[in-house]
């Protein structure tokens, strides 16, 4: 009965208090094209080749891809690694929830509908961007966006090793002062101002210092293709829905001009 | 006519034509605010019709909800467009029974002798509530659970160790499972065909009574030789035509929502709904859907007294009673805003504002700043204005200053 009562109390707990979100971090415009089915061709073939390992996309069946111009036999040879499956399948991976649970400190999440969980690819593009060296994770790296993900930075040959640099600011309730670019000088500033005076440590931005195999612009373009891809598979209808609003809607608008029309002729003897 | 006489004389069908529709006189001075009654049938049919459809391959298991719901969105014919025109249609559903009861505030339609069409009306409207919230449980996302264990879990607050076991029984087990969600589905199927048939008395309630209107008059006082109302007109083809125009407009808005902003920024469909209930992480912010949040914001407004909740519940559930008995509260000599004092105009534009912010109230965090203060500040305040907009106006309906109603009704 007391562990009831400990649930239940603990479910009540959102009622009275619940915490804001996280602080806000700037997001960079990934600029998508849906219609750009290059893109979410190649896209297709990162999520495949690099995110797939760990991350199903459970909901959608490779014969997707169809939709954007790749034939069976090219979904077969460039997609599908398991040669047991059928285009018509859906994208489940063999890796158990529970061993990535052991392995990663959580399970990787299913990436169907992330763009719509996450609101949308500026955060996709935006974290995939955002890795940096940090040896006190786990994995050794950090995430500007996504902050002690448990995930290891997947691309890192493909962009290289990047590392933080950071900014050391005066804070005082929360409110930075002062601005510097290494701790000491911060720290020399902050106990000038006496009392309430704190340093807090930002990233301010990241650097290459390990080239990949891509160019820093190349690799815009993969975190761009793999954004697309993520929001075209979160909703694959959304372009034939917009088509399709735009004829329902002037059917609509002639409907009711008509039935307007209609209305005042037959109105017109009520005084 | 043979046909139709033989059928007469086994079924009314041509007396209840045209005392419902044909003959039926309903006054000719409807404005845009009568368009919401037949609007909300719209969407009735609209979520039964679509209802039956989801539910022909949605699969109400705690394992496979989530996934069948995004076989509907992908791999059935349609399937997106007919789930988005039931989600968009409850939130439009309530958008259009808020416009009803607000059109019934303004003329006085609760009036004597419209207590019990008020009454019935009200019974529709938690019925609805009901409906809706079994309905949010069934995609199975993590707003559908949380959301449903916080609502559900306000009946453990009844004291008198009743609460808990109630809550046990509603859900079928200690947290919201696939027992919960399987008599969810059940109850959510059945309760519309109950609303049907609620609309359909409400109805019959109405034609005994007569519409009323925007000059609250009562047409049926001022009859011609011939028994009709001076001011009637015959709903069919009258406001048969006039309601299709309506319906064609509202469409167009509708059909705007469910082709270009399905989400609808989040507030129709909310984010964290897009990911699969897991009941050991919960969101950080937990908010019930807009059309609650008034009613939510009232909620959290009154603190935790003796330990217990309850007081915050009672406060909830009274927020709603209050419509039952709110056509003995009006004291005022005329029904309708047009010929009641500034008094009265004036507790009703603040009634507006007032649930249209607690509205708001509901979707923000408590600790969030507006103008300077917290919500938790700003919750009580307006949840007092709101029940003093009732319980006060049986005072100030009497003081105001009320304008002498005419004996026709003006266009």
């Amino acid at each position: 009965m007391k562990k009831l009562i400990a649930v239940a109390a603990l479910a009540l707990l959102p009622l009275t208090s619940f915490a804001g979100g996280g602080a806000a971090v700037q997001l960079e415009d990934a600029n998508i094209d849906l219609t750009n089915h290059a893109a979410i061709q190649r896209g297709a073939k990162y999520f495949t080749n690099y995110c797939m390992g760990c991350h199903s996309a459970k909901y959608v069946r490779y014969q997707l891809m169809k939709q954007v111009g790749l034939s069976e036999e090219e979904i077969k040879d460039n997609l599908m690694f398991d040669k047991n499956k059928k285009v018509g399948d859906l994208m489940t991976i063999a890796l158990a929830p529970e061993d990535a649970g052991k392995w990663f400190g959580a399970p990787a999440p299913d990436l169907t509908l992330e763009a719509r969980l996450r609101k949308g690819p500026d955060w996709i593009y935006s974290y995939l961007k955002g890795f940096y060296s940090d040896p006190s994770r786990p994995m050794g790296v950090n995430n500007t966006v996504f902050k002690n993900v448990g995930m290891p930075n997947v691309l890192w040959e493909l962009e290289g090793v990047k590392e933080a640099v950071y900014r050391y600011d005066v804070a005082h309730n929360g409110h930075a002062v002062e601005s510097f670019d290494n701790k000491a000088d911060a720290e020399a500033a902050a106990a000038k101002h006496g009392e309430g005076y704190k340093v807090e440590k930002h990233v301010e931005s990241l650097k290459v210092v390990k080239p990949g195999q891509m160019s820093s612009a190349e690799f815009d373009q993969v975190a761009r293709d793999l954004s697309t891809y993520l929001v075209y598979i979160a909703e694959p209808n959304k372009l034939e829905r917009q088509q399709m609003g735009l004829w329902v809607i002037l059917f609509l608008s002639i409907f009711t001009v008509i039935a307007y029309m209609t209305k005042k002729e037959w109105w017109k003897d009520v005084h | 006519m043979s046909f139709l006489n033989w059928i007469d004389e086994r079924f009314p069908l041509s007396k209840v034509w045209s005392e419902h529709l044909a003959d039926y006189y309903a006054p000719k001075n409807f404005n845009f605010w009568y368009f919401f009654g037949s609007l909300a049938m719209l969407m009735l049919v609209n979520q039964i019709v679509t209802g039956v459809w989801l539910a022909m391959a949605y699969k109400p298991d705690a394992d496979l909800a989530f996934a069948s719901v995004e076989y509907i969105m992908r791999d059935m014919d349609y399937g997106w467009l007919i789930r988005y025109m039931h989600s968009t249609g409850a939130s439009f559903f309530f958008i259009v029974v808020y416009l009803h009861m607000f059109r019934g505030l303004m003329y006085g339609s609760y009036r004597q002798p419209r207590e019990l069409l008020w009454i019935i009306g009200v019974v529709i409207y938690l019925v609805m509530m009901a409906t809706a919230f079994m309905g949010y449980l069934l995609p199975w996302g993590q707003m559908s659970y949380w959301g449903a264990q916080v609502i559900v879990n306000l009946f453990a607050a009844v004291p008198f160790g009743i609460g808990e076991p109630l809550s046990e029984w509603i859900r079928g087990d200690y947290v919201i499972s696939d027992a919960t969600l399987n008599r969810f589905f059940a109850l959510h199927f059945l309760l519309p065909f109950v609303l049907a048939a609620l609309v359909f008395v409400h109805i019959v309630a109405l034609h005994k009574v007569g519409s009323n209107n925007p000059d609250g008059i009562e047409i049926k006082k001022n009859k011609d030789e011939n028994g009709i109302p001076r001011d009637g007109i015959k709903f069919h083809p009258y406001y048969s035509i006039k309601d299709v125009f309506g319906i064609g407009v509202f469409l167009i808005f509708f059909t705007a929502v469910i082709f270009f902003a399905p989400e609808m920024g989040g507030y129709f469909i909310e984010a964290p709904n897009f990911e699969p209930a897991n009941p050991l992480k919960t969101p950080e912010h937990i908010a019930p859907v807009w059309y609650f949040t008034p009613f939510y914001a009232m909620l959290r407004a009154v603190p935790p007294m003796f330990g217990s909740q309850f007081p915050g519940v009672l406060v909830m559930f009274g927020s709603i009673a209050l419509f039952f008995i709110l056509p003995w509260l009006d004291r005022s000599p005329v029904k309708s805003i047009r010929y009641k004092g500034p008094i009265f105009k004036t507790a009703l534009a603040i009634f507006v504002v007032t649930f249209v912010f607690l509205g708001y109230l509901g979707v923000v965090a408590s600790t969030e700043m507006i103008l300077g203060v917290e919500a938790s500040i700003w919750a009580p305040i307006f949840t007092a204005i709101y029940f003093a907009f009732f319980l006060l106006m049986p005072i100030y309906s009497k003081l105001d200053k009320t304008k002498p109603v005419p004996e026709r009704v003006t266009s």
